[in-house]
């Protein structure tokens, strides 16, 4: 698994190899043991109660399959599903690609008070996701937000954040705005590492400036956009603060099974029916798993070239 | 102990700009469009100063983006802190406990962690790597019930330690950590350092660690963040709001304009989350030079 | 380094005993909590003697008044000391106490519940019967709606705390600028609101975005009763008669598009109420003091009037929200708790505090005194609110009862009915939808649906 974010080469595991011992885990075991009670119990315990269900009236019983046999049949859960997808298909890119042309604008020394707007960009970042969605609620307001002032400033209601078709946008906008910045900076964190020599040999060769960004920046980020990609996979497949903190504005508009986690979360703590929420949740972990998984490898296949 | 020196050099880059052989004048063009990006990223935060200084009346009638009524910032702050016998500085006293004791345990843990990722070959070092970075695609939610029983049978449950026990826990921060040692710390002074008769223990805290440390204060920083947000898990762990951290006490006092006993105080709900951001914002320009090399995983070999 | 070494397998092996040693004990342990046995003779006076002999317990409640009442019982009883709570509101009150429940600790000994929700904790077992402590003796104090919600099905799972018979909110000002008649029947609510749509079409006349709570009320109001439960068997009939003489005035104001869209209880709504946006309210009699709290800016604007009826005849109503409090079977210390309960919601002292600050009560006696029928509102433009709301208490009928998961139900009543509200479509069929995820829902968990 060579990972590289310095420079194109892999130069990760590239020290030879050492004969296995048990001394690593002197630095790995406290990490390893927390995690175990941190995570691997509760992920097996989740799997446990996803193959039984726990009734109000009844109680516990062992039923096999039938959670996932429910789950793959529940077209809530594949409605939740496929709006996730599809808020991934169209927000990260978008998030990316904000972020990559804000790290080169940053990168290319062109601009005045760079160091200004690194910190402010990365700024919303520092904002707990909660009072991120409760900002963008107000301002969404098409009463006393600042969508309202733009609407009567226009006369006609030329903003509907909160209508069908634009909520999921207003939602990806939302998180668009907390981790722009946030993509920004690991993009540019590895072009400040690119080695000094290229740029110099591209200078003599006589390359323009899109050039240098063509052939030399964007295959030096590969590394860094996959990272940045695998993370967002995950966060879009996770979904859950922004449109859970909005519901109370918009009840009809978002339901409580809006997307997967928020599903799961509902089944849980409004309907107590945890074994399916775990079921649910799994399915979720496994493909969010299987996702990331693959764009890694699209992502790494071409580097060993 | 020589080969440390040009490594160091190239570690710290403060003056980064100059680097550049193709320094080229200026671009406006290219400051605009930033320009846009800024206004992009900074307005809502705007909108929070302006209308945290408007009184709970004023808030609703007013323009979103301009200043109403009387100026009621210092007021408001000061309601905020003593809202409820000051239970506003309980919760930031508590969140300070969460992040000082989660965030700097998730530091130390993840950095040892990464550490040993990079630089030992070790029985298990593959499935360690995998499982753990295929438990971050694990959603919060199917841990959240799961951990939530278990810490109610070991009595944790609204306790400090239902907090502080998972945000032990930062993948991100022993991936981090993991690229940056490879490169960071060179082997062949661990080997000398081996040789030397030194234990690895000694080797880690005498010279690895501070080859480490803008990785670490990266890893520190981001965990920091993750903590002092941290919304869902202490949702579900904590039913005294005397423990509560910032984030959700700032989600109860948002909560009471709702129902017969309604009571809103939507200004200091937006007084109190400015307040909440302050630190971080704080924390973030102090450290700056740290964690911006930190993020550039590796060191340039001249 | 090889002494470190072994230490540190050890103390690895020691965390993975202690996890497997979590995870069977949370495998045995899981179902829902089976509190411990109180043992002992409950009685009116074993209350008395815990209440002198003293003790803590832990009270979740979001009731404003709570912290001064809390001190007034803390006085009149020195010897215990009572941990108070605030939950901010139903939701997150609901949601820890499930999961204290579920977990088999850390629940409260006495705990506020809306009527609406009792009968989810109480089914399952997780409420005391307070019969043996003689809580039926005062039966009478209170109204019969309110006493019905507490203890219709046989058991006494609590004391009502106040009650929320409907009544008629309506902005005077923006009914005398537009000539509008305060409606006697639903044909003229409707009329009404086409009239203001006409005059004034910023203007909302009845504003509903999909609340469960309003919904169920009107319901009853209208002489629905579609929810019924004998044991673990539930009836659900949305189409019943008065469900549907409900359905058919809410369904047309809303297909004429007569129905605003604000979110209740944000700030957009305590604005439209203070600003002349909103024009009429129909809801639970504890809204004057949520107006007072909330509403400043609409002083002197609003009055009460008595709940439009759909013949023109006898005055019918309804209950809309009003909680109770209720002691947790959990409790370690249930005979301290019921007294803290029962000085809670019967003494004077008690209640004297709580219609304080503003709370609208559930006992006879404060219902009909004169005091209390003459008080003239301020906010309401010197009107004696209180003679109105008294008769909605009144003409409350009977019968109703809420679903054994109805927390659950209105959850999902936005996403099923609600969406008749936001497309403008038939609301009996989004009704159906309701029912029909109601339906699923019960039976999944074990009951008997129909």
């Amino acid at each position: 698994m060579s990972v590289a974010l310095s420079t194109g080469q892999p130069t990760a595991l590239s020290s030879k190899p050492t004969k296995k011992n048990w001394t690593g885990w002197i630095f790995v075991g406290p990490f390893i043991a927390v995690f175990v009670v941190v995570f691997i119990v509760p992920v097996a315990y989740s799997i446990y109660l996803s193959f039984y269900r726990d009734q109000l009236i009844g109680g516990n019983a062992f039923v096999g399959l039938a959670n996932y046999q429910q789950a793959l049949g529940d077209e809530k859960f594949w409605a939740a599903l496929w709006r996730v997808a599809l808020f991934f298909v169209v927000q990260v890119p978008v998030m990316l690609v904000l972020a990559l042309v804000a790290a080169l604008a940053l990168d290319s020394a062109r601009l005045h008070a760079s160091s200004f707007f690194r910190i402010a960009l990365f700024l919303p970042y520092a904002v707990p996701g909660v009072v991120a969605a409760m900002m963008w609620g107000f301002i969404y307001g098409d009463r006393f937000g600042l969508v309202g002032n733009i609407n009567d400033l226009f006369g006609s209601t030329v903003l509907e954040p909160y209508a069908q078709q634009w909520l999921l946008a207003s939602i990806g906008n939302i998180n668009t705005w907390e981790f722009m910045g946030y993509n920004m900076l690991i993009f540019y964190a590895a072009l400040r590492v690119i080695p000094l020599d290229i740029y110099e040999a591209a200078e003599l060769d006589g390359a323009g400036a899109f050039r240098v960004i063509t052939s030399i920046k964007l295959p030096a980020l590969r590394p860094a956009i996959v990272v940045a990609t695998i993370f967002s996979v995950i966060g879009s497949f996770q979904l859950f603060n922004e449109p859970n903190i909005l519901r109370p504005l918009i009840p009809s508009s978002i339901s409580t099974s809006f997307t997967p986690n928020m599903y799961a979360y509902n089944l849980s703590f409004q309907g107590q029916q945890y074994n399916y929420a775990a079921t649910i949740a799994i399915i979720m972990g496994v493909l969010t798993a299987v996702i990331a998984y693959a764009v890694q490898l699209r992502g790494s296949r071409k580097d060993d070239r | 102990m020589t080969a440390i020196r040009p490594a160091r050099r190239s570690l710290r880059q403060p003056k980064l700009d100059n680097r550049r052989p193709d320094q080229k004048r200026k671009s406006t063009l290219l400051t605009i469009v930033m320009g846009v990006f800024l206004i992009y990223s900074i307005l809502p935060l705007v909108w929070l100063i302006i209308n945290a200084s408007k009184t709970q009346p004023n808030l609703f009638g007013s323009f979103g983006l301009w200043f109403s009524g009387p100026f009621a910032l210092f007021e408001n702050i000061g309601l905020t802190l003593t809202y409820n016998n000051g239970i506003f500085i309980q919760w930031f006293g508590n969140t300070l406990l969460y992040v000082v004791v989660g965030a700097g345990g998730a530091t130390l843990l993840a950095t040892a962690a990464g550490y040993g990722l990079a630089k030992f070959n070790f029985p298990g070092k593959r499935a360690v790597f995998a499982v753990v970075l295929g438990a971050i695609a694990v959603p919060g939610t199917a841990l959240a019930v799961p951990t939530f029983l278990l810490f109610s049978q070991a009595g944790l449950t609204n306790t400090v330690w239902a907090i502080i026990i998972p945000s032990l826990i930062s993948p991100f921060g022993l991936y981090l950590v993991w690229v940056y040692a490879i490169d960071a710390v060179p082997t062949e002074l661990l080997e000398a350092a081996r040789m030397d008769g030194s234990s690895e223990l000694r080797t880690f805290f005498t010279i690895s660690l501070r080859l480490l440390a803008p990785g670490i204060v990266t890893v520190l920083l981001f965990a920091i963040v993750a903590t002092w947000n941290n919304y869902f898990l202490p949702l579900i762990m904590l039913s005294d709001p005397t423990l509560y951290p910032l984030t959700l006490g700032l989600n109860q006092w948002n909560a009471q304009a709702t129902g017969a006993g309604a009571d809103p105080i939507f200004n200091l709900v937006l007084t109190g989350a400015l307040l909440t951001i302050v630190p971080i914002v704080i924390i973030f320009l102090v450290l700056q030079r740290y964690w911006q090399s930190g993020l550039g995983a590796g060191s340039v070999k001249q | 380094m090889s002494s470190q070494h072994k230490r540190r397998v050890f103390t690895r092996s020691a965390t993975l005993i202690m996890a497997a040693a979590l995870i069977g004990t949370g495998l045995v342990a899981c179902s829902s909590g089976d509190g411990g046995s109180t043992g002992g003779a409950a009685s009116a006076d074993a209350i008395d003697a815990a209440l002198e002999k003293g003790g803590t317990i832990t009270y979740w409640t979001w009731t404003p008044s709570a912290e001064a009442q809390v001190a007034a019982f803390e006085d009149a009883y020195p010897n215990v000391d009572v941990k108070l709570v605030d939950t901010a509101g139903a939701g997150d009150n609901n949601l820890k106490l499930q999961n204290a429940i579920t977990a088999g600790s850390g629940a409260p000994d006495v705990v506020q519940l809306e009527y609406q929700s009792i009968p989810q904790f109480a089914l399952p077992g997780s409420l005391v019967d307070l019969t043996d402590y003689g809580f039926g003796d005062l039966k009478d104090l209170y109204t019969p709606g309110p006493w019905n919600a507490v203890a219709g099905t046989g058991p006494i799972y609590g004391l009502p705390q106040d009650s929320g018979p409907m009544a008629l909110f309506y902005n005077k000002d923006v009914f005398d600028e537009y000539g509008l008649d305060v409606p006697t029947t639903w044909e003229e609510y409707i009329a009404g609101a086409e009239k203001l749509k006409e005059e004034a079409p910023e203007k909302i006349y009845v504003n509903d975005t999909g609340d469960a709570g309003m919904a169920t009320s009107l319901i009853w109001q209208a002489g629905g009763r579609p929810f019924s439960s004998e044991g673990t068997d539930v009836t659900i009939d949305l189409t019943d008669e008065g469900t549907q003489k409900w359905a058919d005035t809410w369904g047309e104001l809303i297909e004429k598009d007569l129905v605003g869209d604000i979110a209740g209880w944000t700030d957009e709504w305590f604005s439209a109420l203070s600003d002349d946006t909103i024009a009429t309210l129909t809801t639970g009699a504890w809204m004057p003091g949520v107006f007072e709290a909330s509403a400043p800016d609409g002083s002197g604007k609003w009055r009460v009037a008595p709940m439009p009826t759909y013949d023109g005849g006898e005055a019918v109503n309804a209950e809309n929200g009003g909680s109770a409090q209720v002691v947790v079977e959990q409790s370690k210390n249930k005979d301290l708790a019921a007294g803290f309960l029962r000085w809670l919601n019967s003494d004077e002292a008690s209640i004297k505090v709580f219609l304080e600050s503003g709370g609208f009560p559930g006992t006879v006696a404060d219902l009909q005194s004169d005091e209390f029928k003459g008080y003239e509102s301020e906010y309401f433009g010197g009107q004696k609110i209180n003679e109105v709301l008294v008769a909605g208490a009144e003409s409350v009928s009977t019968g109703w009862q809420y679903l054994p998961w109805q927390s659950y139900a209105n959850s999902i009543y936005a996403e099923t009915a609600g969406q008749a509200y936001l497309n403008k479509t038939d609301l009996t069929a989004a009704l159906d939808d309701w029912a029909k995820a109601n339906v699923k829902y019960g039976n999944e968990q074990g009951y008997t649906v129909k």
